[in-house]
């Protein structure tokens, strides 16, 4: 059966009128057999697989987007946990900064946008190794462009390391202040049940459930679904499901096609399409404007937590037909710097942190690339930290947190942070410290599972 | 189906949008023949108040790749004031057929 002009051109203004993408094309690295106990060894290994594989990688995403005619607009590099790789080495800072800058020439050499893996899991308790890769973070994050940091501080079986999390508040602070408008901490994510197979910065990784390599691909269009929301004002909302599932059908499939021929023409396992609907600053790539075209008036609002579920279950059924390969994060960013409905909402006042932290609630990946006071106690950054990672435990979901606390600047403020990033308008945090509740630390034991009611 | 020496067709799917006029076959014609790419099908429709054609070619004995294919497409459009795209048959199949 022949394709008809009309289904053609569908596809067609997807791309050229929707921002329809391959958000990113990221290959997965096992580098736990470069391990050694000598730094410059292991850095030799390591940087030479990068360089290679990274060269390859850009090389087939060239070819693809030739061949296909849909954008792949990143090219990333994931790797197993560096506080893995990082074991059997000396416990100084120095050695984390090191192997921080070596990553980063080779990722720049290889011509990769992102490379992601630089973090540890910590959910249950924290080893030396990975005590003083944390400690190491704000100059390792500081002084390397490329590399992006994650640290999973939380989980559903193991609960909260509420040491680690009391710690982020300040090595948070000290990243943000060691950079201009604390644009450092955009490349850092904290979790709740972080995924290993996220094809997505800042939090991506390789985790060690993973093989050798993994060809992970994460499509994006909200454009393309706000303009089929937009194309249906008036039916109702079981038919709006359904109208949004079929887009993301469509969008989803082409992921699939385009990540299983990269993961071929690479000669890599094909690993997962995550179907996030990821923003981006240009107008009409919005999120938020799915939600205001749905009918909510401005998102914040009160109907944007429904409409925001409505639109994320619809996505994952409509992905979940058109792939058995979904996985990563597959859900919703809701950024408020790189989306520009949001901006649009907190300049506005009627997007707050609380509203923020309650849509989190029935979408991944939480509360992403938003901006606090620079005064803002490092004991209240932990306390957001922590509230936002009890949704996900409590849920069985993941969340992560993306804070900026703005160096110098108050509520109200604009941070611009240019490109990609966008522009942060500067939250209110309400209320008064829960510095007691965080300097109590522990660990916040496992979530009951029986008792459901 | 009585291919002999020839391989395997791999179908793309050329798209114009813009405002129509003379000579648009006639010119993408022209592109294919000097790439030796064979048209396989023409169609085109008013949709939402746009022209919209789609040429169906078989690049298999193409003697150019399609990164060259589409600069020369790039050409033509920017000198007729078009938009023209050329994608792989299968990202269509892909997305609109279960």
């Amino acid at each position: 059966m022949r394709i008809s002009v009309e289904e053609v051109y569908e596809t067609v203004r997807m791309t050229l009128d929707h921002h329809f993408d391959i958000r990113t094309v990221t290959l997965g690295i096992n580098l736990k057999d470069c391990i050694d106990r000598d730094l410059a060894a292991m850095v030799q290994r390591v940087r030479e697989r990068i360089v290679e594989k990274g060269q390859l990688l850009n090389r087939c995403a060239d070819r693809i987007v030739h061949k296909y005619g849909i954008p792949i607009t990143n090219r990333r590099i994931a790797i197993t946990p560096a506080s893995l790789l990082l074991e059997p080495l000396p416990r100084t800072k120095a050695t984390v900064v090191r192997f921080a800058k070596a990553l980063d020439a080779a990722t720049r050499k290889a011509d990769i946008d992102f490379l992601g893996g630089f973090g540890a899991m910590v959910q249950k308790g924290t080893t030396a190794a990975e005590e003083n890769l944390i400690e190491a973070i704000p100059e390792a994050l500081s002084k390397t462009q490329r590399i992006c940091g994650f640290l999973n501080l939380a989980s559903t079986h193991a609960g909260m390391n509420m040491n680690a999390i009391a710690r982020m508040g300040h090595i948070l602070r000290d990243l943000a202040f060691r950079s201009d408008n604390g644009v450092g901490c955009a490349k850092i994510a904290v979790f709740a049940n972080v995924p290993e197979d996220n094809p997505f910065m800042a939090g991506a990784h390789h985790g060690i459930g993973e093989p050798d390599y993994s060809l992970n691909i994460g499509i994006s269009g909200p454009g393309v679904v706000r303009n089929v929301v937009a194309k249906n004002p008036d039916c109702d909302l079981t038919q709006l499901s359904e109208v949004i599932k079929r887009t993301v059908f469509k969008i989803t499939r082409a992921g699939e096609l385009i990540g299983r021929e990269m993961a071929a023409l690479m000669g890599v396992p094909f690993g997962i399409v995550d179907i996030s609907l990821a923003p981006t600053t240009s107008t009409g790539d919005s999120v938020a404007e799915i939600i205001e075209a749905m009918g909510v008036g401005q998102i914040g609002s009160p109907g944007s937590t429904a409409a925001l579920a409505l639109l994320m279950d619809a996505v994952k059924k409509g992905g979940a037909m058109a792939s058995g390969n979904v996985g990563g994060l597959s859900g919703t960013f809701i950024p408020v710097s790189e989306d520009e409905g949001m901006i649009r909402a907190v300049r506005a006042g009627t997007l707050s942190l609380e509203k923020l932290e309650a849509l989190t609630s029935v979408c991944s990946v939480g509360l992403d690339m938003f901006a606090v006071p620079g005064d803002t106690e490092p004991e209240v950054i932990s306390a957001i930290i922590a509230d936002e990672l009890a949704i996900g435990v409590a849920n069985h979901k993941t969340t992560s947190v993306r804070i900026i606390p703005a160096p110098g600047r108050k509520a109200g403020d604009i941070l611009h942070f240019g490109g990609l990033l966008g522009s942060a308008p500067v939250m209110k945090v309400s209320g008064t410290s829960a510095a007691r509740f965080i300097r109590r630390q522990g660990r916040m034991p496992s979530p009951i599972s029986s008792l459901r009611n | 189906m009585t291919q002999k020496k020839s391989p395997s067709p791999q179908i793309c799917i050329v798209t114009v949008t813009g405002v129509d006029k003379v000579g648009i076959v006639a010119r993408l014609a022209t592109v294919m023949a000097r790439a030796n790419i064979n048209i396989v099908d023409i169609n085109q429709k008013i949709l939402e108040d746009t022209f919209v054609m789609t040429m169906a070619v078989d690049i298999a004995g193409a003697k150019i790749g399609m990164d060259k294919i589409k600069t020369r497409l790039d050409a033509v459009g920017r000198q007729m004031a078009l938009k023209i795209t050329i994608q792989d048959e299968n990202i269509f199949k892909a997305m609109h057929r279960v």
